[in-house]
């Protein structure tokens, strides 16, 4: 059955090698070597001035997931409740701006958030502005801006495996625990919230990934102001700045400090008994 | 014998024009052991959740100790349940699964609310796992024990909470037939030394006859027949009831005066009455209460049909005129011969007729319905033509 079973994983393992584990070792040997490849450090102790863009990343990406996280549980949840005709409809609506190009949905943002943007003529046509005293309101260019990008696009991702794990909560637990006397709140809190975490995590790990490598969403709605390790990856291979050492330690360094996250994450959501009985 | 607790009054519940529950008036008393009796879809389980709080009744009302508990949500109702598949929680283990309820706040007489002390709560669950059999299965988590484990788990996380009443949905379904016979005895035992209500719903007759005090028989949203297991069994106020309750002979029968019914043109003796004069009327023959005799010496002769051994006795399929009846007999009387039977007045039970008359009771089909048996020599309908 074992050797059955590994035979037919042999494409997937031929796939994985060359996809995955190949590219990532390629990425090693440039983050520690100079362009003549030698071997070196020098690309890991350079990064030093880049903290403030290690910072900003990982604060913006933290804060995106929060947000995603505060609007995605409460949705899902009201999702699940309702009949399956609205879960249907609901699942299009929020699936259906993901069917449309990345790009063209960042950039309608730009034209909603610019200084002379739709909200800003919305805010001078109601008189707001004039009541400020302002000629516009700056929101194009902002890391709020950037964050609003994030939550935007990634939304459908903490939503999605928070959803699916609690429409699938089965409901004689719910009715068990309201048998046994506890109220709706308490049946969220000791039934609903720890049953449902490993959604919670996945939605957090889908959301909070592509946030914190993002380029494009803080190139075009940070207005080149939002500086993300995302650009700044993107400007050791394609930019100015050229060079591919610096970018593969960069990356390796950013990979890293994601894995140990989500393990910390992963391990957390293990003691979830623990963690309920607090 | 004691009070009463629980009183369903004219409960009817509906779900989109579908009556699940049509009218049902039921006392519960105190201590007692009852059973909601009957086949899926009878309403029996829907009786169980409103009584849990889990379903309000469209009409009627809930009363328990004289109160009225309609809109009263099933958290703040003195009655646990266990429910069928036992909804036991996954992320917590054994202890903390039977600790749930114990954990919370209970508004004491002034109105505050109150948390167990901590030594309270673990004395309470280590002796519900004393009484369940479950000490040293603390820490386990609940996937990890086996369906009679679980089950258990499930009774004293119920029990721990010491209810007034305890609610059981089919808790035995799942298991094997040994460990139900085990478990019915433990259920019945823990009832007795505990001193609190149990209503049990379960379509197995014989864990309904084994296990309570009362019974309460159960077919499309009415409640057919209330009473003890004794009196269920033998006297079936319908085909309804005396066909889901053991097995019968059910055959249309003339009241000729009291004590002397009718049946295939033939009289016999029996202890109902207080029929109209030839009233028509459903009788009711236990296959365990016929005797047999040589043909000659029977009140009724027939041929027999099909024989089943059945370990303590032989289950046989005897046609007489056309009608087919089930014997239990411990002598073998093969397939093809004539024989006579006789019936003490004790074996013969009248019913009035209701709307189940003529649907159950005839064992025409008895090879359909049980294990077919090789039995070249059966005698076919058309064969045994009507003698009357």
């Amino acid at each position: 059955m074992r050797n059955k079973l590994s035979g037919f994983a042999v494409p997937y393992v031929i796939w994985m090698a060359l996809m995955v584990v190949i590219p990532i070792l390629i990425m090693v040997v440039y983050a520690f070597t100079t362009a003549e490849f030698e071997g070196t450090l020098e690309n890991f102790s350079e990064m030093g001035v880049y903290a403030s863009v290690f910072v900003r990343s990982f604060r913006l990406a933290l804060i995106a997931t929060l947000v995603c996280l505060l609007i995605g549980y409460p949705v899902s949840c009201w999702m699940a409740r309702e009949g399956p005709g609205f879960q249907r409809v609901a699942m299009a609506l929020i699936m259906l701006p993901m069917w449309m190009n990345f790009l063209l949905r960042t950039y309608s943002w730009m034209s909603i958030l610019e200084n002379n943007g739709l909200l800003n003529q919305l805010f001078r046509a109601v008189g707001l502005l004039d009541l400020l005293g302002v000629d516009y309101i700056p929101m194009i260019g902002t890391s709020g801006a950037v964050v609003l990008g994030m939550v935007y696009n990634y939304l459908p991702f903490m939503i999605l495996p928070i959803y699916s794990v609690i429409v699938k909560l089965d409901h004689s637990l719910l009715e068990a625990a309201r048998d046994l006397g506890a109220d709706s709140a308490r049946v969220f809190r000791r039934v609903i919230l720890p049953l449902s975490l490993p959604g919670v995590l996945s939605g957090v790990t889908m959301v909070f990934v592509p946030s914190v490598s993002t380029f494009a969403i803080s190139r075009l709605l940070g207005g080149g102001t939002q500086l993300m390790l995302g650009d700044l990856i993107e400007q050791q291979f394609l930019g100015g700045a050229y060079d591919p050492h610096l970018g593969a330690a960069i990356s390796m360094v950013m990979m890293v400090i994601v894995v140990v996250c989500m393990v910390v994450m992963n391990h957390f959501g293990e003691g979830e008994e623990q963690a309920v009985m607090l | 014998m004691s009070k009463e607790l629980i009183r369903l009054a004219g409960c009817t519940m509906a779900f989109d024009d579908e009556v699940v529950l049509d009218k049902i008036n039921l006392s519960i008393q105190d201590k007692e052991f009852l059973t909601l009796l009957g086949p899926s879809g009878c309403g029996k389980t829907t009786t169980l959740r409103i009584i849990g709080g889990f379903q309000t009744p469209t009409s009627g009302d809930v009363l328990f100790d004289g109160v009225r508990i309609n809109a009263v949500p099933p958290h703040k109702r003195t009655i646990n349940t266990v429910f069928q598949k036992y909804a036991l929680f996954p992320h917590l283990n054994v202890y903390e699964n039977i600790a749930f309820g114990l954990r919370i706040p209970k508004t004491n007489a002034q109105g505050n609310k109150v948390k167990l002390p901590e030594e309270e709560i673990d004395h309470r669950v280590l002796e519900m796992l004393e009484i369940v059999n479950l000490r040293g299965f603390e820490k386990r988590r609940t996937a990890q024990l086996s369906g009679g484990q679980q089950q258990r788990v499930a009774i004293a996380r119920a029990l721990v909470n010491r209810p007034k009443v305890l609610l059981l949905d089919e808790p035995l379904g799942a298991l094997d037939l040994k460990l139900r016979k085990d478990m019915q005895n433990e259920l019945k035992r823990i009832q007795k030394a505990m001193e609190i209500t149990f209503v049990y719903v379960t379509h197995d007759q014989e864990e309904a006859l084994a296990m309570s005090d009362t019974v309460v028989v159960m077919d499309a949203g009415r409640i057919q027949q209330i009473g003890s297991p004794e009196d269920i069994y033998n006297e079936p106020r319908n085909a309804f009831v005396a066909d889901f309750i053991g097995e019968s002979n059910i055959i249309d029968g003339i009241m000729r005066a009291d004590g002397v019914v009718e049946i295939f043109n033939r009289r016999f003796q029996c202890l109902d009455g207080g029929f109209a004069p030839d009233e028509a009327v459903d009788v009711v023959i236990r296959p365990e209460d016929v005797d047999i005799v040589p043909e000659d010496q029977g009140q009724l002769r027939g041929t027999v049909t099909s024989v089943t051994f059945k370990g303590m006795q032989y289950d046989i399929i005897v046609d007489f005129y056309g009608f087919k009846w089930l014997i239990q007999t411990t002598d073998l009387s093969p397939v093809g011969s004539r024989i006579g039977i006789k019936i003490d007045p004790d074996g013969i039970h009248v019913m009035k007729k209701s709307e189940y008359s003529g649907m159950f009771g005839d064992y025409s089909s008895y090879s359909e319905e049980y294990e077919e048996i090789s039995d070249a020599g059966c005698v076919s309908e058309e064969e045994s033509g009507d003698e009357e």
